[in-house]
């Protein structure tokens, strides 16, 4: 038996032109077929509609700066809005001389987010910190003490009031989540009826409802004359409605711990709580720690809702810089630059969320 | 060597005994939760008897004696607040019920094309879900009715994105078919058309069951249900004529116009939900695994075949139950009209607080009608996912 390759001297021959390349990558990619061909010019048609007026009236005919709305009307957008506005928009009425304390909340906010999604730092480490950072930022917007002048909260608005609303309503919601689905997956009747009744009750009624019922009915529940601020209504009314979607995806987790690893901590002699605390939640959350960035990219969208009930977050003080009457008809703009914000935030969250999930699935994949 | 005496304990004290532990906690925990509801009611009526305001219903009956901008039946400020409160119910129903439908289309549409082989569609896909999801809701619904509020033209100089379309602040008018009798029965036909598709679909399964032999149950149902009304309608001479909206004075009449508030509240949610429905139809798509297509086509049954007898089936069972949630949670969310200024229920409801400080009963109206709403949709998402759902042994 002769060897094949020896009788027949072929040249290894490079793949035809057209399945390689650039003009291979087009055929399989957009022309592979009539249909795809046809989708492909649409959506080319789409996007030449769409981009090039778009660039045009964002940039080249964009104004940057103008006195008033009344110069800049033209083809283009109106980004001397933003530039005029830019200080209110991030802060609001806080006081214009005291701007650089809420400068800085909002600085050691980000710090601190930015250290959050650092995985060797999880632990108590953590917390510490954030307690720590959370008590710098209080007394950095309130004042009162080490010569720095008292600030109310009604006068706290914009990016700072947008951050702590989002970061204390997930701070506290999440220890309330975690005793409500413990106690949904209670073994005791009464417990577990009450967690029930309070989650589904809460999952069913808007957002709205619940912010009007701490704005309009937490005055009446409390007794006469104890008063409390409009700030710090929101913010229960946005932990009492977070904690309830959070103990959802908590609820999840404890779910998914095979009942071997209970039985083991019950056999090693622990306690409802030291087995839950030591066993279960360890590796519940764990497990749940992509859904809850989900849950708390929702929150941090649901804080714009608290305008409704009269505070100016980042979304109220755009709202509140249209109503200048020398920047008539500039809403667009002033919503697109919002709109960018609000996306660069939960896109960041949502692609962490993302990268967490593939970090931790990797010893599930084979 | 010594021995131990093993000393028998003496009986537990009841302390330690778990399921009186689990009792005691019980009773303590009702009575704490007793205590805080008690202590919230009579604040509140102390609060309510100092303000002077009568609690109870009552106050339904009384004149509303504010307008409302849109509404599906006949509504004056003379009416009262019960009827104030079904106009707001009604609004609410119809944006949530349009949203829904319209925002499932968008999304499947959307869904699908993300996972198109067609590198150029699938990204404007992608684009499109990761932009508008990361956008909050009441920031885009504010967005849309800028758009149509400040910038789109008076009615004079109105934007014609179609013929006989036209856009302005005053919302969008569009044609709509003038009334006429054959309307009429081409409904009547269409209803027939689909009982006898559902005959027909029935017997059809029935014979295969028991014969083996297949019957074009698609062609024919879809000829019963589109043909009939169709035929009806030539039949009784084509008498298309449309009611065109032509501009009268300072807006348009004629035709069917749709205010900018409603346009914005509708094209956000559906533009918002479309987003997560776009999500969770490629998971549930992704989520049948690509052997199952592989055995399909190895039994030889066709495209379509498998994408409906195979595809199909398994991928909806991932889809439903967080479909449920997306149209609960669209639901929900239709009540940020409020913020533009669509009448819906909350609006209205905060309209009479305002008015009446009957704030608990109108927040508790708001609060019923809500978890009524979730509660028959999960009961009708249900309904359908039993028939979805994977029969087990």
């Amino acid at each position: 038996m002769t060897d094949v390759t020896q009788q027949l001297p072929l040249a290894i021959e490079p793949p035809p032109r057209a399945a390689s390349g650039l003009i291979g990558w087009l055929r399989a990619n957009l022309f592979s077929s009539a249909f795809n061909s046809i989708l492909t010019l649409l959506g080319v048609a789409f996007l030449a509609m769409t981009i090039p007026p778009f660039i045009r009236w964002a940039v080249v005919d964009a104004v940057w700066s103008a006195p008033n709305s009344r110069a800049c009307a033209g083809a283009g957008a109106c980004w001397a809005f933003i530039h005029e506005k830019f200080r209110f928009i991030l802060f609001g009425t806080y006081p214009y001389e005291e701007q650089w304390r809420p400068f800085w909340a909002v600085l050691i906010f980000l710090a601190l987010i930015l250290a959050s999604c650092d995985r060797r730092l999880w632990g108590r480490r953590l917390v510490l910190l954030w307690l720590a950072g959370l008590a710098v930022v209080g007394v950095l917007m309130w004042g009162e003490v080490f010569g720095l002048s008292y600030v109310g909260t009604e006068l706290w608005s914009g990016l700072p009031l947008t951050l702590i609303i989002a970061v204390v309503g997930i701070a506290f919601a999440f220890p309330l989540a975690i005793l409500l689905a413990l106690g949904r997956r209670s073994r005791l009747p009464a417990v577990r009826t009450i967690c029930v009744a309070y989650i589904e009750l809460i999952r069913g009624v808007p957002l709205i409802t619940v912010l009007f019922m701490a704005s309009v009915m937490l005055p009446l529940f409390l007794p006469t004359g104890v008063t409390i601020d409009k700030l710090l209504r929101a913010q229960v009314a946005l932990i009492l409605f977070a904690a309830a979607y959070l103990a959802e995806v908590i609820r999840g987790g404890l779910q998914a711990i095979p009942r071997g690893q209970i039985e083991a901590a019950d056999a090693l002699g622990l306690g409802y709580w030291q087995r839950t605390r030591l066993i279960v939640l360890p590796q519940a959350l764990a497990m749940v720690i992509p859904p809850l960035v989900n849950t708390f990219i929702g929150t941090f969208k649901d804080t714009t809702l608290v305008i409704i009930i009269g505070l100016f977050d980042l979304l109220g003080t755009i709202n509140a810089s249209l109503n200048d009457a020398n920047w008539r008809g500039t809403s667009v703009e002033a919503y697109v630059f919002a709109a960018v914000f609000y996306f660069c935030f939960c896109f960041f969250m949502s692609r962490y969320s993302y990268m967490l999930e593939r970090e931790f699935n990797k010893g599930r994949r084979r | 060597m010594t021995t131990e005496i093993i000393r028998h304990p003496a009986r537990p004290s009841p302390w330690r005994n778990p399921a009186i532990r689990g009792i005691a906690f019980q009773v303590l925990f009702v009575a704490a939760v007793v205590a805080l509801g008690a202590f919230l009611v009579h604040n509140t009526l102390i609060n309510l008897r100092r303000q002077n305001i009568a609690s109870g219903f009552g106050f339904l009956d009384r004149e509303a004696a504010f307008g409302i901008g849109e509404s599906l039946i006949p509504y004056s400020p003379a009416d009262t607040y019960a009827r104030a409160f079904l106009v707001g119910l009604l609004n609410t129903l119809y944006v949530a019920a349009l949203g829904i439908v319209l925002a499932t289309i968008l999304g499947t549409v959307m869904g699908i094309a993300r996972l198109s082989r067609n590198w150029l569609i699938s990204k404007l896909a992608q684009v499109y879900v990761e932009t508008f999801r990361n956008i909050p809701l009441l920031l885009q619904l504010f967005f849309w009715w800028g758009l149509l509020r400040e910038t789109a033209p008076a009615p004079r100089q109105a934007w014609q994105p179609l013929p006989d379309v036209f856009v302005s602040n005053r919302g969008i008018a569009f044609p709509v078919p003038a009334p006429d009798p054959a309307y009429g029965w081409m409904v009547l036909a269409f209803c027939v058309g689909l009982v006898g598709a559902i005959g027909i679909f029935r017997w059809a399964r029935q014979r295969q069951t028991r014969t083996g032999e297949q019957f074009p149950t698609g062609w024919v149902g879809l000829g019963l249900i589109l043909g009939l009304p169709l035929a009806v309608f030539f039949v009784s001479g084509a008498p298309l004529t449309l009611d065109r909206p032509e501009l009268k004075g300072f807006n348009f009449a004629g035709g069917h116009a749709v205010s900018p508030e409603f346009a914005a509240l509708l094209l956000g949610l559906v533009i918002y939900t479309g987003t997560f429905i776009a999500e969770i139809v490629r998971a549930g798509i992704l989520a049948v695994s690509w052997g199952q297509s592989e055995a399909a086509m190895a039994l030889g049954l066709k495209p379509g075949h498998r994408m409906r007898l195979i595809v199909l089936p398994q991928a909806l069972r991932v889809i439903v139950p967080p479909m449920t949630s997306q149209y609960l949670s669209l639901t929900k969310n239709s009540s940020l009209a409020v913020a533009i200024g669509y009448p819906d229920l909350v609006s209205v409801a905060n309209t009479t607080i305002n008015q009446t400080g009957q704030a608990v009963e109108g927040i508790a109206m708001i609060m019923a009608v809500y978890l009524t709403i979730s509660l028959i949709i999960s009961a009708l998402m249900n309904l359908y996912n039993r028939s979805v759902a994977l029969v087990e042994r």
